[in-house]
């Protein structure tokens, strides 16, 4: 017993046998996912040029301050990606607007995931007539084009930069309920989860503590993959001048704005319409990459 | 050996090792399998998970999957047919034909979106060159040879309890009258009465088509019920084959007695279990003596040494274990 | 102390489904003295996993007492029976899916502890884990694992240690070796029979392997198609089965061994379906000593020999 004790103290003070998580698991699976790899180092680099932007970057005189002198230049080597009808640098307002489309891209499938987690959890958990009701409301949702329905939002609210994200956010929520009330019922299932009501917990605290990180690995991949179309709603609703307001450079609204020129100066809606691509693109690889990481069948 | 002896084998297998490379490292699922099977005999491949019994089933059946699994043999033979060095094409014909496997989860090894029927009828139609008809009239007779109405081929797999699907199965893989059969853990996913009709089938169908079967198990009950031969297998080696007899009443391997003695007695039941202390070891990293000696009560220093080789007891049993090096060695276990 | 524990009445459950009312547990009754293993037998459908979860309330039952200590479980509230539950444990058949995968070894365990606040210092929570653990036979180096890290032995005994975590009083037993190998299967059995001996544990044994309770129970229930057809002390029930479908259940268990060779009584058919069932005896179409009055009404559960009790009207 003696020994057992001192056993035990040593233990806790050096923490012995920590182990791989799954968190390892997936990358050593990511890692060897060429496309993947390709999309995650892209997306990196895209985060990173947004967030050290303000650092590069004067934003009243690089990114809004007019130069009427310097208007509709084409690529060259001042300008590497031209100016707009303004006399703006492309290159700097691309570079700014990461900021802006990362922004609302990511907060609006927060905002989408607070919703649908909690909507599509409830409903696989408690059933019956609860989880009609929400599955019917989400087959309407899923039924209008979701940008019908963002556009339906932001009249109602009001134009503005927050609103947009909540409005991309609520008409993608439709997808989080279903993968989460899915995730949920086949989890529901498992003994573990009988285990705890045995055990004497709560429901509630079931569906947080056993339920819920058991699907997390579902709702990444498909909030990684959601975020793309958010940032393409966004721009959609940018380009209809229902997004962020002029004249901040997100890419939607640089699209809108170059589409008068497009046959004299296509650079204009070029170089936001690549940026855009590259960063979609770059998440959906991340994205199927996380999935095929997650999926135990694909594990060798 | 004279000719007529060597005709009469059915399955012939020297060496057989087959590993799997895998991220984690080689798992040596079957490492050097002597098996030899004359016809109309079943043989009992007894183990436990991980034994590398099924393993060695689908190597039979070349089935073993590339990458990650590596198959080495000196030398596989079905009804003196070299099948190590055929073509995928003509393995086709002798998977289904000569040799044929029952698996254990009837659930999962019929196709849910043709009928029994259209199953049964399928094999004999490429096998046997059989028409349409033909072959639905042959599916038909296997159907109420496994004891199952002949009305019923039209039915669609989820129709049929697990029992009858385990029947369904059987008849596939007799329909074309293979030489030799393998069965894994064909009872396990049933009921105890639905195991005692299955196997009872099975007994019946071996006489009746004098074939020859591997039946893969753990459950030395169902060997005692249908085998002729039994070969006890650990961590990818025979340890133990003989008759069975030779292993049931004559047993010598530590292993085997340790099987028995975790069973529990169904003529003693105050009698405590006698479980063999430990787990198998990694088949990663495998003991460089016998693979059982760490779990094994009689081990000495030279079971850690050296991996026993098989040595012949009587003209047929044969057993590994280096403790009966020692002509006074003996295990615990008398025959009840 | 031969004192009843468990007292179950007129238990029964029936699922709502699409083709009818389908009766898993159909008017059941038996008692259950501490200390002492239930053995609960039968084949897939009738009923005896459903009979353990409804025992612990996992699954409300249709109608029925379900008397633990004297009290009616079943009038519980739903706080009052979270209370109640620290007395009441399971352990599961599958040792992959009993246990949450994202967990370690030492958050599975000291789960039970700490929801139920026990023991509040995380220090000695920790400790009490690391007894549960040697109390299981599980080594200390584990205690950071996660479930999939290990084989079914070491899983099947971290969900021993999570039931006993709360030292309950009744542990239902649903099927806890059925999963493991042979040799793994006798560690586990071992382990619950010491146990049950040093904490004075009472078992609801549920298996379809006779010669696994045989081994292990005091008293064996035998269950078809939701209900009890022969119960019986261990012993009476294997030298003296009376039911023909007990009888049948009993020659058809392949013994390991060559000196004996017995008589096998070959059932036909499968088990019927629970659904919509028919007013005669259940297994009427199965057995092969039916004769006419059999199809005029379920039989009772009559005592024959004392403590043995059989549903058949041929036998009695």
């Amino acid at each position: 017993m003696e020994t057992n004790q001192t056993n035990r103290s040593q233990q806790r003070a050096t923490k012995l046998y920590k182990k791989r998580s799954t968190l390892e698991d997936i990358w050593r699976q990511l890692r060897r996912n060429k496309g993947a790899i390709i999309g995650l180092i892209l997306i990196i680099v895209i985060i990173l040029v947004a967030l050290l932007s303000p650092l590069l970057l004067d934003y009243d005189k690089d990114v809004i301050g007019q130069n009427i002198k310097q208007r509709l230049k084409p690529p060259s080597s001042a300008h590497w990606f031209g100016t707009d009808e303004l006399g703006r640098d492309i290159l700097s307002r691309v570079i700014y607007g990461a900021r802006y489309s990362l922004a609302v891209g990511v907060v609006a499938v927060f905002v989408a995931l607070a919703f649908g987690i909690t909507l599509g959890a409830a409903a696989g958990y408690i059933g019956g007539k609860f989880e009609n009701v929400v599955m019917r409301i989400c087959d309407i949702f899923s039924s209008i084009p979701s940008v019908l329905m963002a556009i339906a939002v932001v009249s109602a609210l009001g134009k503005s930069t927050f609103n947009l994200m909540l409005a991309v956010g609520i008409a993608s929520t439709a997808p989080f309920i279903r993968v989460a009330r899915a995730a949920v019922l086949v989890i529901h299932d498992e003994e573990y989860v009988e285990a705890a009501r045995a055990i004497g917990m709560p429901d509630w605290k079931i569906i947080w503590v056993h339920i819920l990180p058991n699907c997390l690995s579902q709702i990444i991949v498909q909030a990684t993959l959601r975020v793309g179309s958010a940032i393409i709603a966004a721009a959609q609703l940018s380009f209809l001048g229902l997004g962020v307001p002029a004249p901040a450079p997100e890419w939607g609204s640089m699209l809108s704005a170059g589409r008068q020129y497009i046959r004299d100066y296509s650079y204009m809606t070029l170089f936001p319409g690549l940026a855009i691509m590259l960063t979609v693109l770059s998440l959906n690889m991340l994205g199927d990459g996380i999935r095929d990481a997650l999926d135990p069948k694909l594990k060798r | 050996m004279t000719n007529q002896e060597a005709n009469e084998i059915i399955l012939n297998i020297r060496n057989l090792k087959v590993r799997y490379e895998t991220q984690d490292g080689i798992v040596k699922a079957v490492n050097g399998v002597d098996l030899t099977l004359r016809k109309k005999r079943t043989l009992g491949l007894v183990g436990e998970t991980g034994a590398g019994k099924t393993t060695t089933a689908l190597a039979i059946m070349r089935l073993v999957p590339n990458p990650p699994g590596v198959v080495e043999c000196d030398k596989l033979e079905i009804g003196g047919q070299d099948i190590l060095s055929l073509p995928e094409h003509k393995l086709e014909h002798v998977r289904g034909n000569d040799v044929s496997m029952i698996f254990q989860d009837p659930m999962t090894a019929l196709n849910p979106v043709f009928t029994v029927g259209d199953q049964i009828a399928e094999s004999l139609e490429i096998h046997e060159h059989l028409s349409v008809k033909d072959a639905k009239e042959r599916a038909g007779d296997m159907l109420e040879l496994v004891g199952i109405p002949r009305e019923r081929a039209n039915e669609y797999p989820h129709q049929f309890s697990g029992g009858m699907k385990q029947r369904v199965v059987i008849a596939i893989a007799l329909a074309c009258n293979p030489q030799l059969l393998l069965a894994d853990e064909p009872t396990t996913a049933l009921d105890v009465t639905i195991q005692a009709q299955v196997l009872e089938l099975m007994n019946e169908l071996k006489e009746k088509y004098d074939t020859s079967m591997i039946m893969i198990t753990h459950d030395l009950g169902c060997v005692a019920e249908v085998c002729d031969e039994v070969a006890v297998m650990y961590a990818g080696r025979i340890v133990e084959e003989g008759t069975l007899e030779d292993v049931f009443n004559r047993t010598m391997h530590p292993y085997t007695e340790g099987l028995f003695n975790s069973l529990p007695n169904i003529k003693d039941r105050k009698a405590k279990l006698k479980p063999i202390k430990g787990l198998m070891p990694d088949p990663t990293n495998l003991p460089v003596g016998c693979s059982f000696a760490p779990r094994c009560n009689y081990a000495t220093d030279a079971c850690l040494i050296a991996q026993p080789q098989l040595r012949s007891i009587s003209q047929t049993h044969r057993i590994a274990c280096t403790a009966y090096d020692n002509p006074e060695f003996h295990i615990e276990r008398r025959i009840l | 102390m031969s004192e009843t524990l468990l007292d179950v009445r007129n238990l029964k459950k029936y699922f709502k489904t699409s083709r009818g009312l389908l009766h898993a547990v159909d008017d059941i009754s038996f008692s259950l003295d501490r200390n002492k293993t239930l053995g609960l037998v039968g084949e897939s459908g009738c009923g005896k996993t459903t009979t353990g979860r409804a025992v612990l309330r996992l699954i409300e039952p249709t109608s029925g007492e379900i008397l633990f200590e004297g009290k009616d479980i079943c009038k519980l509230s739903a706080n009052e029976m979270r209370k109640q539950r620290k007395d009441m444990q399971i352990i599961f058949q599958d040792p992959f899916s009993s246990l949450d995968p994202k967990k370690t070894i030492n958050q599975i365990i000291s789960e039970p502890i700490s929801e139920n606040k026990i023991i509040r210092d995380k220090r000695k929570r920790e400790d009490r884990v690391l007894e549960l653990m040697e109390t299981v036979g599980l080594a200390e180096r584990l205690i950071n694992t996660y479930p999939h890290e290990l084989d079914g032995g070491r899983r099947q005994r971290i969900g021993i240690a999570r039931a006993l975590a709360m030292e309950p009083k009744l542990i239902v037993c649903d099927e806890p070796v059925s999963a493991l190998d042979v040799s793994i299967q006798a560690q586990i059995l071992n382990l619950l029979k010491e146990l049950q001996e040093k904490m004075g544990l009472t078992y609801i044994f549920i298996t379809h392997d006779l010669s696994v309770v045989n081994h292990f129970s005091d008293e064996i229930m035998i269950m078809y198609l939701g209900q009890i057809v022969e119960k019986a002390p261990t012993e009476e029930l294997f030298t003296n089965p009376i039911h023909p479908y007990t009888k049948a259940l009993l020659s058809a268990i392949p013994i390991p061994s060559l000196s004996e060779k017995r008589q096998r009584i070959s059932l036909k058919g499968e088990i019927t379906s629970p659904i919509n069932l028919p007013d005669e005896c259940r297994f009427a179409p199965r057995c092969y000593e039916c004769v006419d009055h059999c199809r005029s009404g379920i039989p009772p559960l009559v005592e024959v020999n004392p403590g043995h009790f059989v549903a058949c009207f041929e036998h009695v």
